[in-house]
């Protein structure tokens, strides 16, 4: 993509987060870094004791508390992040100051959204013997699928488009995909753009993954989100979000602003397959289509951020495909995010594509964590585990990212 | 329950809606929606807790009866009395 004019290239110029371990890059970094979860155990209705990433975050910074109560958690979650992913960016969006409101498109990835506020309503009219008079008149604004896309137009008096991408766990990179998109078409200037996750206040997504098999459980919490380990036993259900400010490299550097990285490639597909179990040759499609995209060879990538999720099958499923694709990749490392900070859902790709980007400077690795007895069929080339490891060069990250219903997305990010 | 007792719990049912709403100056007789920062979804909210604190079925036409504190209370008044 480096042949495009720098009017179709795509770079990233800010990154406002809440993770389960930190609310910014700086302090999301030190933490993936050193390898440390906050994971801990919450108390689910119906569900006791489960483990989960809960996001500790300046909740009114950027809203007043009356609007926090009124929207939802996705939303509360997403104007932080937008908020502080401008802010990162240098940008405002006032009038005069560069980019305009009308300009400027908000693309929210989101895995469900809708499940919190109506299990919520459901027992809330079971206190009043389900007497529907007393549904709460938030429910349709609150549940409507661009909910948190919109709370973040009202927030910023951004007025031009929102919405949501839906797509299960890949949705995160499914929104910088459209955001990378409507900026080459020259529908906005300015994308706003990630995901958003606010699953741990669901009792039924904890009870379906326990269901299937795949909810994970260990006595220390910390230690419950372990992919690649033989003694993996499912997901750690965390909220986030994620947000990035992309523009086009011309007026980026017009601007003089500080550039994360560009996204030179990615490519999502699905598997058509089946609606929970992954399928590793169509994920490692669509590997090989973005790499072709981005006319990279497997050996430019310095970096592949896992999408495992620590369940038995869906981790081998992946690494399959990655070690037939970068078998000969002496220089490219691996590593997974979720070891840390548990399955961010809609927030996961791009939570984990912004604890990698740093690497582009400081050249670390971050690791693996809670691997102890690795599996054998995990067992990629270079896997970072459990201490980062600092390599020679850093120059291109890829981002794997895959969801229910057989939905594959990549995302290849260059330094610049 | 007194005008004033129920006074109090009108203000404290905003107070839960906004914590940042300035009751302590409302002018009484003039509109809740001039003098504080609520909208029809709030005004629904104010609705929403009288039924759930005292069953109280307010009916649509009635909500301008809920305009100003004041208007508030004397809509209230007969109905929770018993109370």
């Amino acid at each position: 993509m480096e042949k495009l004019p720098a009017h179709q290239r795509v770079v990233i110029t800010g990154i406002g987060l809440a993770a389960p371990n930190a609310d910014n890059l700086a302090d999301f970094r030190a933490k993936v870094l050193a390898g440390r979860s906050e994971i801990r155990e919450i108390e689910l209705r119906y569900m006791g004791r489960v483990p989960a990433g809960v996001c500790v975050f300046p909740e009114t910074k950027h809203r007043k508390k009356k609007d926090n109560k009124r929207g939802t958690r996705a939303g509360c979650l997403g104007v932080y992040a937008a908020h502080e992913a401008l802010l990162d960016a240098g940008l405002t969006l006032a009038e005069g100051a560069g980019y305009r409101p009308d300009r400027t498109g908000v693309y929210i990835g989101l895995t469900e959204h809708g499940t919190v506020e109506t299990e919520n309503e459901v027992y809330n009219i079971s206190q009043y013997g389900y007497n529907v008079d007393y549904w709460t008149h938030h429910h349709n604004p609150r549940t409507v699928l661009n909910n948190p896309a919109g709370e973040i137009t009202m927030s910023l008096g951004i007025t031009g488009p929102h919405y949501s991408v839906g797509a299960a766990c890949a949705a995160g990179n499914a929104a910088l995909i459209q955001g990378v998109q409507m900026l080459r078409l020259g529908d906005v200037d300015l994308a706003l753009c990630g995901g958003v996750s606010e699953s741990v206040g669901s009792f039924g997504i904890f009870a379906s993954f326990k269901a299937q098999g795949a909810l994970a459980s260990h006595p220390d919490p910390t230690q419950a989100s372990r992919p690649f380990d033989l003694d993996r036993d499912g997901i750690v259900i965390s909220e986030g979000a994620c947000l990035y400010c992309l523009e086009t490299l011309e007026r980026a550097r017009q601007r003089g602003a500080k550039i994360y990285g560009e996204i030179v490639g990615y490519a999502m597909n699905s598997d058509a397959l089946d609606f929970v179990l992954p399928h590793g040759p169509r994920q490692a499609e669509c590997v090989r289509l973005a790499l072709s995209r981005a006319g990279l060879r497997p050996a430019d990538i310095d970096i592949v951020n896992t999408h495992a999720t620590g369940t038995r099958q869906g981790d081998i499923e992946e690494c399959r495909g990655l070690v037939e694709i970068f078998a000969d990749c002496p220089h490219t490392y691996f590593n997974n995010t979720k070891s840390i900070i548990g399955h961010a859902m809609g927030a996961a790709g791009v939570l984990e594509l912004a604890a990698n980007l740093p690497a582009f400077d400081d050249h670390l690795v971050h690791p693996t964590i809670n691997v102890e007895r690795l599996d054998p069929e995990c067992a990629l080339p270079n896997l970072v585990v459990n201490q980062a490891r600092r390599v020679e060069r850093v120059d291109v990250i890829l981002n794997n990212s895959f969801g229910m219903l057989g939905i594959n997305s990549v995302i290849i990010v260059k330094k610049i | 329950m007194t005008r004033d007792a129920i006074k109090e719990i009108v203000i404290e049912i905003i107070k839960d809606i906004d914590e940042e709403a300035n009751t302590a100056a409302l002018a009484a007789d003039r509109p809740l929606r001039d003098q504080l920062d609520l909208d029809s979804m709030d005004f629904l909210d104010i609705v929403m807790e009288l039924r759930k604190r005292y069953k109280l079925q307010i009916p649509e036409e009635d909500y301008p009866q809920l305009n100003t504190l004041e208007s508030c209370v004397n809509y209230l008044e007969p109905k929770l009395r018993h109370l």
